[in-house]
């Protein structure tokens, strides 16, 4: 069993276009969430969004490279050359094929989908571009990756709705710790504010058309975002060998299923995946100082998650931190796990606890520290990152400050 | 068909039951139709007549919308209908 390290972070996401930018918005408890813009806009109910302002593909990729990447690789590759950057790895043929990349995502190339849906349907063309199919698969980000990277190991894409990047990760973590590959690159993204992907969430009438505030007894649903996080797993000992810089350890990962409702969550598969994780990772409940939650802003996961939460952790429950960093970041979707992972990574390299914000009015339901508006200052040793998805499929991640 | 008998017909649709039997006074809890039934049941209301339900499943209690009874429903979907026209 090896031990697993992680040696490389990075995000876009509408808090920031880097790692350092995503944390100094998170200390500032600062709103990533504001009016969308879109075509169309009037014939949606919902009108905001954690939108990724100011970034022009054509800045970073040439023509070919466009018309094969989707918005949603975009962000992953903003994403994965901060994060192998930062690594300092180089993968050599020797390295190639025991490395490899796994991504999540819920909804893939989304705004390929709309576009040519767009075109038609409602323009009534009858040609789209050559590349649709291989720009909208699911699967391409992550082949991309692996071009861009010479990347020959065990590559995939996971879909698990709100759960994706915590699933990839949690595999690609898995996939090290046993030897099948030396170092993966993991996470993922989703790029889902198109007029359709908006509207599909709307349908469901759990969004918020005024702010996400998690935990607080007025919340009033979630709120929507878009971006990447990617990071580069590998073995503790290939990390010392070449002298990297070593950003955490990644020490448990648990999977449940509820085998219950399509988009209720369930307590007990929630306690469950949050014991297997501890237990994974050979911790106790008072080892926990901080927990990133799910916290979406809706009343169903937010009570059930506090509960669950009471109920995995007993009295250590109220001396824990538990925050929801979507009041600032929105929800991700299938990115969300992954851009989340940096808040742990700041509470154990930083000390510092990135707030939920927009917490107005205390919630009986929700009666933990959940470390409303204002960051913290605290020594943590270990954290769990939480994700708790439609179609009842939870993954929770343990990390250890190195 | 009256609003009223639209209405009963789309919840009776949702919650599998005869007209016959959705009684005025009935939750659609008692009805056996849970949240996400609900959410269908706005929808199929709003595509019937044509309305937007002011609705968030976070707070139903909050909502414009009362949904506490299927009286309740069905004079809340006369007032838009009536609203609109």
């Amino acid at each position: 069993m090896n031990r697993v390290v992680i040696t490389g972070a990075g995000t876009i996401n509408a808090l920031g276009a880097t790692v350092p930018e995503t944390l100094q918005a998170m200390r500032e408890g600062r709103l990533g969430i504001g009016p969308l813009h879109m075509r169309d806009l009037d014939r949606l109910s919902v009108k905001i969004g954690a939108q990724i302002k100011d970034f022009d593909p054509e800045i970073y990729f040439d023509r070919q490279k466009l018309a094969l990447y989707d918005r949603v690789t975009q962000l992953t590759f903003m994403a994965s050359r901060e994060a192998m950057a930062q690594s300092g790895l180089e993968i050599t043929d020797e390295l190639s094929e025991s490395t490899g990349v796994v991504l999540g995502t819920a909804a893939g190339g989304m705004n390929t989908w709309d576009d040519n849906f767009r075109s038609v349907y409602e323009d009534g063309k009858n040609r789209v571009h050559p590349f649709v199919v291989p720009k909208l698969m699911n699967n391409a980000a992550a082949s991309h990756l692996s071009i861009a990277y010479n990347i020959k190991g065990p590559s995939l894409t996971v879909s698990t709705a709100c759960a994706s990047s915590n699933h990839a990760i949690g595999l690609a973590f898995q996939m090290v710790r046993s030897g099948m590959a030396q170092v993966m690159l993991a996470g993922g993204a989703d790029a889902m504010l198109t007029f359709g992907g908006i509207k599909a969430w709307e349908g469901l009438r759990v969004m918020s058309k005024t702010a996400c505030r998690p935990f607080s007894a007025n919340r009033s649903g979630m709120v929507q975002g878009e971006g990447a996080g990617i990071f580069v797993l590998e073995t503790y000992e290939g990390a010392k060998a070449r002298g990297a810089e070593i950003l955490a350890e990644l020490i448990g990962f648990a999977m449940t299923s509820d085998a219950g409702d399509i988009v209720m969550p369930n307590q007990q598969g929630a306690v469950r995946a949050m014991r297997g994780a501890l237990c994974d990772a050979r911790l106790d409940p008072q080892d926990i100082g901080y927990i990133n939650a799910h916290g979406t802003g809706t009343a169903a996961n937010d009570k059930t998650e506090c509960a669950a939460v009471q109920e995995a952790f007993g009295s250590h429950a109220q001396d824990l931190m538990m925050s929801s960093t979507k009041s600032m970041h929105g929800h991700l979707i299938g990115g969300t796990g992954a851009v989340e992972l940096l808040a742990c990574l700041m509470a154990l390299r930083d000390g510092v606890i990135a707030p939920t914000i927009g917490y107005e009015h205390p919630d009986p339901n929700c009666a933990l520290d959940v470390v409303p508006n204002v960051a913290r200052q605290a020594k943590v040793r270990a954290t769990l990152s939480n994700a708790f998805a439609f179609g009842g499929m939870n993954a929770v991640l343990a990390l250890k400050a190195f | 068909m009256s609003v009223k008998d639209k209405v009963i017909l789309i919840i009776a649709e949702q919650g599998l039951l005869d007209v016959a039997d959705v009684s005025l006074s009935a939750t659609l809890e008692d009805l056996g139709i849970d949240s996400l039934g609900v959410v269908e049941s706005i929808f199929a209301i709003e595509e019937e007549f044509d309305i937007e339900v002011p609705f968030n499943a976070n707070a139903p209690e909050e909502s414009e919308f009362d949904i506490s009874s299927v009286a309740t429903i069905i004079s809340a979907v006369e007032t838009l209908v009536a609203e609109q026209t």
